[in-house]
This record gives structure tokens, C-alpha cells and sequence, in this order.
């Protein structure tokens, strides 16, 4: 408990100060055509149709491409600023003005929303490059560049606006571009439904988001980062806990977090350049973003903050457990990024300590796990769409520089120095041992079960026997989609130190969402030798189980229980149809029928009186006549009413 | 009421309606010239629509602006006397856009009916004109008669021209709103009895009614007669029965008109006539309607989420949306108020996007049920495209135009009644599950039989819904050009209930 108190006394003090906000000059007046150019792109594909099917794929790419330009040559302008003029404000319009309401289209540029500018911007712009050749024989091509310019331009807004109503229209912007490519393959009904699922799921989450504005609304009369974070000490605890507690269910919805994560493993529905950029490196990870960004609400509830931890450390297990059981490739991949976020929640859940590296693996894990995603695109494309890894084996020789560069993403994810994954991850691991051991101890194991997982996978695919079904022949990607692999798997090598000891990733941050060191009670050194030594127990288990032994070809039916728990996804559907949906349905099963014989039923009788005189007339007139006869018949009587009203009046 | 007759407004109200009696005596036998005389007039009278904005000035003094006014009967204080303030301006100006809209897209309406389409669109004009009428009415009297005689085009467009089942429609329709109308003839004489023991001679003139000091146990009745008779026409539950039978009978085109226009005079007549004269009244009655509007909200979602008759299930989503409206009219804050006043403008655009593209499948397909259609999207990209527009309007998409009036009555309510807010944003939720359950079933999965051959959207009917969409995505993110003429007018009507904003409670804590 002596941790955690001085943990926490350290965490009031590790205070932001991101200097005053800056008016746009110079190059930052651009940073609104970070969202622009994407954004006309999108427009421009969508309403040309058909006509712009020979160049769609092109301009697309290009749009993303120059956004990322944009990007860098915005961060070196950032990096030439004094660190307390580093947040840059570009007022655009007056979006909204109702009495106290005041909500302006306004960009916030800060060391924080470039961070994700640039994650957003060259992955975005990577898997552009990817999905030239991942779609090429799909007949809607340019309707996909489309969709993933719109996700860009919305997804650039959601981490640009410098207020939370306006980063509610990126928030559920995402969440639209995520429907429409969820559900891109829309003439599979599984598609369909799982986009529909993921948008609703996301609602539920959303009204978190609409509840903590009407909070700030009516407690602070703003919700511009700069005003809530001036209010924010003058509000009363409980509030600022309920305020904490409707963030924190927004981010669950958007980044898969327990309760509301059932939507992401039926996202993989998607084409998988969709799942490697929405559903692994960005969108998902904007909850861990919106926590972040809130730093200076939830360092004054540590009830929230708990919750934040609780929700964490629950869901990096869950994902790793349903990671462990899953034969398809992307469920696997999607089990994983839920139990990623899973460590940056729990990591954003630790306050000032835990702030920076939050963000610092959410950067990693967006290099190697888009790597590790286009990876499984690249091994779907030389198995005919199969995901089945049972049908996988014995890939590495046909498929080198695609097994080469998943490597290096496994290399990164399970924590390994001196590659990416290994430096976030472990820093998160020791904040939270500082800070609430039982969390550190379940980020621990977390890394354990990773390693089994990544391992897993990574044996079934590429190594053992072969068991590929007799029609198929894999074969090598193209290079449009190589490239792309490559420079992320640079990223899943390099991401890490380059981060950590070139951009100090730390004292970059800082000045946003503060920054103070944690020690863990134990040595670091030992906490350090402790990971490293679960990390290969996992993978050494995994190895012995699915490289050394053979992998039948049929997924066992004698499991466990656990197994069974884990290929189920640990029961989260099965939960939600008990508890939501059939009684929903029954909900409205009975009320249509009581809306149409109960509160509808005084009226039918006497609907059904005139009825029955109009059926008796309809034997003697035929046409309209006696519609005009009923209506003059009516007309008379208000006539004669109003008449006799007045009258007596 | 200035002595300057501004002649305009009264060529807007009278334009439509003299229109209508052109189209009515066309000669029979060419089918196209109707249509077409009437789309001209239609046209004729946006355009006026667009004078009278422009010549409105939102920052000046006056709430009401261009002004005419005549005696009609000074016997009872009656006069023809017209006048606009913000609110009714952009609902005048939603109306003048939506009927050239309808027009177009209700092009072949009337062509399998057993009318006329001159008769269809005389009826439109007419039915134009008398709703213009009523939004522009600054004589009580003159609102009454015209909100009574909006219903006789309504009723002939729906049970002439309408579906299977138009004369049970119809006869609903008629009969509930009758019944409406009688509660309020009552009210009416009420008040100007009290306005003639007050000021020595009875009147119907706004300002002048505005201005008494009733006592406020006949408030309370006069506002019963008034409140439900707009209600009915609104609808709120549990007064909304008619409306699922109206909306899917009527033509596709007459149901925008039904849902998007007429059933607007309902929340229009809460916020102009029942707070402004009943100000102790509206407060006690405020609790019960906060209620009801949320059982509203919530109850027509549900309901929209159980239906198999496309036009029905919009008819429900509608019944969700008025509860939202009147929501917001009730906080008694100026974000409830301009952004339930925005709803209903963006309600008409989403509303009539949504019934016209129903009208154009139903037609196409000759059916409207959820079940008959399968992967429209297939074979119609550019109609499912524009129909999820529309529907992501309807789910208040961030972005989208409806987007920001539902969020301003949410905060607006959450001021001062936050239990209400947080179960209104249930609707949120709810919303989403209709408009995608409904899209789902009929836009993608497999061509179902019978939908192979769908023709995507046509020429004419792309014309008359690209720009409710441009208008939907302009109002989305450019929402102040409306709040702008809309703000001064809600804050004139808090003034006159003697409601305040709450301050935020950081600032009164200090």
C-alpha cells in the first residue's frame, strides 16, 4: 500500500504545463489540409463513381501520402518551437453558439495530436500502398480508397480538435468509416452483420461520450480541452468521478475494452488492410487517446482511475485467453489487439506515470501489429482467402520476406529487446508494479500468454508440416504489398529505441499529460528478468505444442473448458443475447402488438363503427362520393360547433 | 404591428394556395402539365421564401418582422395579420424547399391512383399555402382557422390517393385531429373571453394576448386545450396512433409533407402559443410532458425497431424524434429550445429523404415490406447510398444536420433535468439499431428475388434528393446560418415564460 500512496502523491505533481495555446502561423495554418485533402479525396471518389475507377486506388493513396508529408514537415516545425509554445490552436469557424453553448470548428496541434498525426498519416499511407495491391481484383476498389480516405480525414479530426464536441464528429466519423468497411463485402450477410454490430456496440460506448460533454456542459460551461482543463480543480469530486467513469465507457466502445469489446473479433469481417489500420493500429486505440488527452480529469479521480485500471487489466487478459484458442489467423491477431489495449488502458489508468507510455505502445504496437496484420493479409492472398491456420504449415519457404517481416512483429510484440514492443511494454509492466501491483502482476502474465499466442501462431503458419488444402498453391505477394511490409517491420525492429532515445518520447509528451517516474517496489533489473522469463516460458510452450508436434488438421473437440471458454470468446456474445437482445426483442415483440390492439384499440372501434357505415354505403355508391360526403359531413359539424361556441361565448 | 404592409409575406401564403386553383382547372388529359405548372409554382414560391429571408434582419429589436395586417372581423378583434420571427421563419423556409422536393419526387404519385394528378397537386399547393399561413399567422384566431383547414388537403391526399387501406387512414387522421381541433376552438374562445375582460374588448392578436396576466387555474386549461390539440398533430405518445396509418397510407410524397410539415405546426404551436400565453401553466405541466416526450422517445424507437412496413417503421422513428423535440421545448433552456426548433427543420430534410427513397423502391419493387427486399445495394449503389444518408441523418450522425439540433436539446435538457437526458440518450443507442437493422435487411446480404431488376435512382429523382442531402450535410456543419435567425426568437420566448439558462455550476460556486 506504500507504494501505491507515494505513487500517487507523485502523481499530483507530475502536472502538465503545455504553456499557453498558440495561435496557427506560418506552417501550422496548414494543419487543417490534414483533414482536408483526405477528406475531398473521399468526396471526390464517392460522388464521381464508376468514372473514377481506373484512377480511384491512386488518388487515394496520393490524398494519404501528401496528409503524411504534411505531417512530418508539421512536426519539424513543432520540433523548432520552445517546448511551451508547442500547442498550436487554428480556429476555423463557429460551428454551434446557443446561449452559453459554444462549440467552434477548431484544431488543436500539440506534441500529443501530432504523435497520432503521423501514426495515422504513413501507416494510413503504407496500407494505401498495401491495398493497391491487396484489392486489385476487387470490382469496388475505388469505393474502398474512398472509405479509408473518409477514415483518415476522420480519424485526423478526431486527434486535431481541440474540443470534445468536435472530436465527437471524428469519434463517430471513425466509427461510420468503420461500418462501411467492416461491412464493405456487404453481400455476405456475416458482413453485414458484423458492421451493424460494430456500430451499435460503438453507440452504447458513444453515449458515454455524449453524457461526460452534457457534464462539462452544465458543470463547467465549456468542453474545450484548454477550458475543462482550467475548470476541471473547481468541480466537485463525485462529478469529476461520473465525468471520469462516461469517458472511460466511451473509450471501452471504441477500443474494444471490456464490457463493450464482442465487436471487434466479428470486425475481422473486413478486408484485412481495414483490420491492420482501423482495427489494430488506430481507430481502436482512440479510447486510450480520449483518456489520455483527459489526463487532467482523471488525475483527480481515483475512482475512475481504478475503474480505467480494472477495465485494463480485465480485457489484456481476455484478449490474450481468446488470443490462445483462435485458429483463424485474424481472430488471433484481433484476440491480441484487444488484450494491447488492454496494457495501454491499464497503463492510461495509472496517471502521470503511466500517461507517456500509454501513448509510447499504442506508437509501437500501431508499427508491428498493422505489420503483423498485413502479414496475415499477405498469407491469405497465397492461401485463397483461407484463415483457417490449421490449413497453414511449413509457409517460411514459400513465403520468405512475408515470414521475415511477421517475424520481426512477433519479435516486437512478445518483448523481446531489443525490437519495439519489448520497451512500451516493459515500461507499462513496471509503472503498474509501482502502482497497483495486482495490475502489474496481471500485465506479467499477460506477456506470458502473448508469447504463447504470438508463438502459436507463428509456428502453425510458418513452420511445422504442411497442411494446405490440395487446391491451393501459396506464393510470394507482389511488391506493392511486400514494401509495405518491410517499412513496418522496420518499424517493429527500430520503433521502440528510435522513440525512446531519439524522439524521447517522454519529455516530448510531458509537457501534455505530464510525466513523473514510478519504481516498482522490486528491482527493475529483477522485474525485467522476471518478464523476460514468463516471455519464454509462453513462446517455449507454444514452440513444443505447434512446431514440434503435429497440428491436426480439425480443431479438437475433446478441449477443456477453457478452451471452450476461449474459442467462445469467453461468453461476451453469449452474455450480451441473454442479457440484451432476446429481451429486447421480447421488449418489442410486445409492444408493437400492445401499440396496435391496446393504446390503438379505443380508436379502432370507433374507426371501425364508420367502417362498417362506409361498407354498408359502399353497396349503393360506388368511387369517393362518400368520402366527400363523410368529410363535408365533418366540415358541417365544426362549422355548426364553432358557430354555437361563439354563440354562447 | 408597424403600419408598413409588407406585401411579400402575403403574396408567399397566397401564391401556393391561387397555384392550386390554377392547377385544379388545367384541362384534363394531359397528365404531365399539372406536374409541371405545379413544380413553376412551387419554384415561384421558394423563391419568395428566399426574399422574405433575406429581407428578415435576426438582430433587430422586434420579434416580429414584415408585417401585414387587415381587419377581418372587428366585431371579434380578428384581423388577417401576418408577421414572422425567427422560429417560423426557417420552418417557413423548410417548407418552401420540401414541397418543390415532393413535387419532384412524388412525380408518379398520383399516376396509378384512381385521381387526378392535377387534383393531387392542386391539393399540395393548397395544402402549402395554408401551412405558410400558419407559421406567418400573428392573429390567434387566423392560426386556429387555418391549422383546421390545413387538414381537408391533407385528408383528400391520403384517402384519394393512398395506399390499400387510405380511407381507414384518412378517417383516422381526420377524426383525431378534429378532435384536437374542437379542444383548442375551446381554448380560444376561453382566452378571448379572458382577453375581453382584461383589455375591455376581446382580441386575437398575439402580442396583445401575450401581454395578459391570466389567473393560472384557467392557464392550466387553456393550455390543455391548446397542448393537445398540438399533441395530437405532433404526435407525442400516447396520441400518436393515427400517425403510423397516415404516414404509410399517404403517397410517399404527401407523407413528407404529412410528417415533415404539418406535423410540425404541433411543436411550432407549443413553443409559440402554449409557453408564451400560458408562461405558470407550461412550468406546471412541464414535469408530465418532460415525461411523456421521453416515453416517446424511447417507445418509438422500440416500436421502429419491430416493424415490417417500411413507411411505418419511419413513421416510428418520427414518433421518437417529436419526443425529442418537445423534450427540448420544455427544458425551458435556449440549447432545448433553438435545438428543438433546429430538429424540426432537420427532422423535415432527414424525414422527407427517407419517405421519398422508401417511395421510390416501393414502387419499384411493389412492395413495402422490410422482407421483400434483400442487397438493393447490388443492384442500386446510388439509391442505397443516398438512403443511408438519409439514415445516418435520422441517427443523428455527428456531421450530419440533425446531429447537432439533437445534441443541443440533450445538453439543453441535461441542465436542468439531467435523469431526462440520460434516458433520452437511450434513444441514441436505439436509433442506431432501426436505421441499421432497417438497411441491413433491405441493402445488403444476397439479391433477393424480385429486386434483380431494380433501376438505380433516375434523373428526376436524383435531382429532387441531392439537395435535402446537400442540405443535410451543409446544416451539419454550418448549423449557425440557421441558429443565427432562430437564437433571438427563443430567447424573446424565454423571456416571455420568465425561464433563465441555469449557470454552470462552477461559476456559481464561485
Amino acid at each position: 500500500m506504500a507504494v501505491i500512496t507515494t505513487a500517487l502523491s507523485i502523481a499530483t505533481e507530475g502536472a502538465p504545463n503545455p504553456g499557453e495555446v498558440v495561435a496557427a502561423s506560418g506552417t501550422f495554418t496548414l494543419t487543417a489540409l490534414l483533414i482536408a485533402i483526405p477528406l475531398a479525396s473521399a468526396a471526390l471518389l464517392l460522388l464521381l463513381g464508376r468514372r473514377a475507377d481506373r484512377w480511384g486506388h491512386l488518388l487515394g493513396t496520393l490524398a494519404a501520402a501528401a496528409s503524411a508529408v504534411l505531417g512530418v514537415v508539421l512536426l519539424v516545425a513543432m520540433m523548432g518551437q520552445p517546448e511551451d509554445a508547442r500547442t498550436i490552436g487554428q480556429s476555423l469557424w463557429t460551428w454551434i453558439d446557443v446561449g452559453s453553448f459554444t462549440a467552434d470548428v477548431a484544431l488543436q496541434l500539440d506534441p500529443l495530436s501530432i504523435s497520432f498525426v503521423l501514426l495515422i498519416t504513413i501507416v494510413g499511407t503504407l496500407i494505401h500502398v498495401y491495398s493497391i495491391g491487396y484489392m486489385a481484383h476487387d470490382p469496388d476498389r475505388r469505393r474502398f480508397f474512398a472509405y479509408l480516405n473518409l477514415f483518415i480525414a476522420a480519424m485526423l479530426l478526431l486527434v486535431l480538435a481541440d474540443n470534445y464536441l468536435l472530436l465527437y464528429v471524428g469519434w463517430e466519423g471513425v466509427g461510420l468509416a468503420s461500418y462501411l468497411l467492416i461491412g464493405f463485402w456487404y453481400r455476405k450477410p456475416s458482413a453485414a452483420t458484423a458492421a451493424k454490430k460494430a456500430f451499435v456496440v460503438n453507440r452504447v460506448g458513444d453515449v458515454g461520450l455524449s453524457l461526460a460533454i452534457m457534464i462539462m456542459f452544465a458543470t463547467m460551461g465549456t468542453f474545450t480541452f484548454s477550458g475543462v482543463n482550467e475548470a476541471i480543480g473547481s468541480v466537485d469530486p463525485d462529478t469529476t468521478t461520473w465525468l471520469g467513469l462516461a469517458l472511460l465507457l466511451a473509450a471501452c466502445g471504441k477500443s474494444a475494452q471490456f464490457p463493450l469489446q464482442s465487436w471487434l473479433l466479428d470486425a475481422m469481417e473486413g478486408p484485412t488492410p481495414v483490420s491492420a489500420l482501423i482495427h489494430a493500429a488506430t481507430m481502436v486505440t482512440a479510447g486510450v487517446y480520449l483518456i489520455v488527452r483527459s489526463n487532467a480529469i482523471f488525475d483527480l479521480t481515483e475512482t475512475a482511475q481504478l475503474a480505467v485500471v480494472v477495465v485494463g487489466t480485465i480485457t489484456l487478459l481476455m484478449g490474450a485467453i481468446i488470443g490462445t484458442a483462435k485458429d483463424d489467423i485474424k481472430k488471433g491477431l484481433a484476440g491480441s489487439t484487444m488484450s494491447q489495449i488492454g496494457y495501454m488502458v491499464l497503463a492510461a489508468g495509472l496517471g502521470p506515470a503511466g500517461y507517456v507510455f500509454a501513448i509510447f505502445h499504442l506508437l509501437t504496437h500501431g508499427m508491428f501489429k498493422a505489420g503483423l496484420f498485413l502479414g496475415a493479409g499477405s498469407v491469405m492472398h497465397g492461401m485463397n482467402d483461407d484463415v483457417n491456420m490449421r490449413h497453414y504449415g511449413a509457409l517460411r519457404a514459400v513465403m520468405t520476406i512475408t515470414w521475415a517481416t511477421f517475424g520481426l512483429g512477433f519479435l516486437a510484440i512478445i518483448g523481446i529487446p531489443p525490437f519495439a514492443g519489448f520497451w512500451s511494454k516493459d515500461e507499462i509492466i513496471k509503472v503498474a508494479f509501482a502502482v497497483h501491483p495486482v495490475a502489474g502482476v496481471a500485465a506479467l502474465l499477460g506477456a506470458g500468454v502473448t508469447a504463447f499466442y504470438m508463438t502459436r501462431m507463428m509456428a502453425m503458419t510458418f513452420h511445422g508440416k504442411a497442411r494446405w488444402e490440395p487446391d491451393v498453391h501459396p506464393h510470394e505477394s507482389p511488391a506493392v504489398m511486400t514494401v509495405p511490409m518491410m517499412v513496418l517491420a522496420l518499424g517493429s525492429v527500430f520503433g521502440g529505441l528510435v522513440l525512446l532515445f531519439v524522439g524521447n518520447i517522454e519529455e516530448w509528451l510531458a509537457p501534455v499529460v505530464g510525466f513523473e517516474k514510478a519504481e516498482p517496489g522490486i528491482p527493475v533489473p529483477l522485474l525485467i528478468g522476471l518478464t523476460m522469463a514468463v516471455v519464454v516460458v509462453g513462446a517455449v510452450i507454444g514452440w513444443r505444442q505447434y512446431a514440434m508436434r503435429e497440428v491436426p488438421r480439425m480443431a479438437p473437440t475433446q478441449v477443456s473448458w477453457a478452451t471452450r471458454a476461449a474459442r467462445a470468446d469467453l461468453y461476451g456474445d453469449a452474455v450480451n443475447e441473454a442479457v440484451f437482445m432476446r429481451p429486447g426483442q421480447y421488449l418489442t415483440r410486445t409492444l408493437v402488438w400492445t401499440d396496435n390492439k391496446v393504446i390503438d384499440g379505443a380508436v379502432n372501434g370507433t374507426a371501425a363503427g364508420i367502417g362498417g357505415l362506409s361498407a354498408r354505403s359502399r353497396r349503393w355508391q360506388s368511387g369517393y362520393v362518400r368520402s366527400y360526403a363523410l368529410s363535408m359531413l365533418l366540415g358541417a359539424v365544426v362549422i355548426g360547433a364553432v358557430l354555437a361556441l361563439v354563440r354562447f361565448a | 404591428m408597424s403600419t408598413e404592409q409588407y406585401l411579400p409575406l402575403v403574396a408567399l401564403v397566397a401564391l401556393p394556395i391561387l397555384g392550386g386553383l390554377l392547377v385544379s382547372l388545367l384541362p384534363k388529359g394531359n397528365p404531365t402539365l399539372p406536374k409541371q405548372v405545379a413544380l413553376v409554382i412551387s419554384l415561384l414560391t421558394l423563391a419568395l421564401g428566399v426574399v422574405v429571408g433575406l429581407a428578415f434582419d435576426p438582430s433587430a429589436a422586434d420579434r416580429f418582422q414584415l408585417g401585414a395586417s387587415w381587419d377581418w372581423i372587428p366585431a371579434w378583434g380578428v384581423s388577417f395579420a401576418l408577421g414572422v420571427d425567427g422560429i417560423s421563419l426557417v420552418l417557413i423556409l423548410m417548407t418552401a424547399i420540401l414541397v418543390p422536393v415532393c413535387i419532384l419526387g412524388g412525380w408518379a404519385d398520383a399516376d396509378a391512383t384512381a385521381g387526378s394528378p392535377r387534383g393531387y397537386f392542386a391539393w399540395i399547393l393548397v395544402l402549402e399555402g395554408l401551412v405558410l399561413g400558419v407559421f406567418a399567422a400573428t392573429d390567434v384566431f387566423l392560426f386556429y382557422v387555418l391549422f383546421e383547414a390545413m387538414l381537408i388537403p391533407m385528408y383528400f391526399l391520403i384517402g384519394r390517393y393512398g395506399g390499400a387501406q387510405r380511407q381507414y387512414a384518412a378517417v383516422k387522421f381526420f377524426l383525431y385531429s378534429l378532435a384536437g381541433g374542437l379542444l383548442m376552438l375551446a381554448a380560444l374562445i376561453g382566452l378571448w373571453v379572458v382577453s375581453g375582460d382584461q383589455l375591455g374588448a376581446g382580441t386575437f392578436d398575439y402580442a396583445a394576448l401575450v401581454g395578459l396576466d391570466i389567473p393560472v387555474e384557467t392557464q392550466k386549461w387553456l393550455f390543455l386545450g391548446f397542448f393537445i390539440a398540438f399533441a395530437i398533430k405532433a404526435p407525442l405518445w400516447p396520441l400518436h396512433t393515427w400517425l403510423p396509418d397516415a404516414a404509410s397510407e399517404a403517397p410517399p410524397s404527401s407523407s413528407v409533407l404529412l410528417v415533415g410539415v404539418l406535423d410540425k405546426v404541433g411543436t411550432f404551436g407549443m413553443l409559440r402559443l402554449c409557453l408564451p400565453l400560458f408562461p405558470d401553466a407550461s412550468k406546471y405541466f412541464t414535469p408530465v410532458i418532460i415525461v411523456l416526450s421521453i416515453v416517446g422517445i424511447v417507445y418509438g424507437a422500440l416500436l421502429a425497431i419491430g416493424q415490417t412496413d417500411l413507411k411505418r417503421l419511419i413513421a416510428y422513428t418520427s414518433i421518437s424524434h417529436f419526443g425529442f423535440i418537445a423534450l427540448g421545448i420544455f427544458a425551458m433552456t435556449s440549447q432545448g429550445q433553438s435545438g428543438a426548433t433546429l430538429y424540426m427543420v432537420n427532422h423535415g430534410f432527414s424525414i422527407a429523404a427517407l419517405f421519398l427513397i422508401v417511395g421510390f423502391m416501393a414502387t419499384r419493387r411493389g412492395s413495402r415490406m422490410v422482407a421483400d427486399f434483400g442487397g438493393v445495394q447490388k443492384v442500386a449503389p446510388v439509391l442505397a447510398g443516398a438512403f443511408l444518408v438519409a439514415g445516418l441523418s435520422s441517427l443523428a450522425l455527428p456531421g450530419l444536420s440533425s446531429f447537432v439540433s439533437e445534441f443541443l436539446v440533450l445538453a439543453g435538457t441535461f441542465t436542468r433535468y439531467p435523469v431526462a437526458a440520460v434516458v433520452a440518450t437511450l434513444g441514441i443507442v436505439l436509433a442506431a439499431l432501426y436505421i441499421l437493422l432497417m438497411y441491413q435487411r433491405t441493402m445488403t446480404g444476397p439479391v433477393r428475388p424480385g429486386v434483380e431488376g431494380m433501376p438505380d435512382l433516375r434523373g428526376r429523382e436524383v435531382l429532387a434528393i441531392a439537395p435535402v442531402l446537400a442540405i443535410i450535410l451543409a446544416l451539419g456543419f454550418f448549423p449557425q446560418v440557421a441558429l443565427d435567425i432562430i437564437n433571438p426568437s427563443v430567447d424573446q420566448t424565454m423571456t416571455a415564460v420568465g425561464s433563465t439558462d441555469p449557470a454552470p455550476v462552477v461559476a456559481e460556486g464561485k
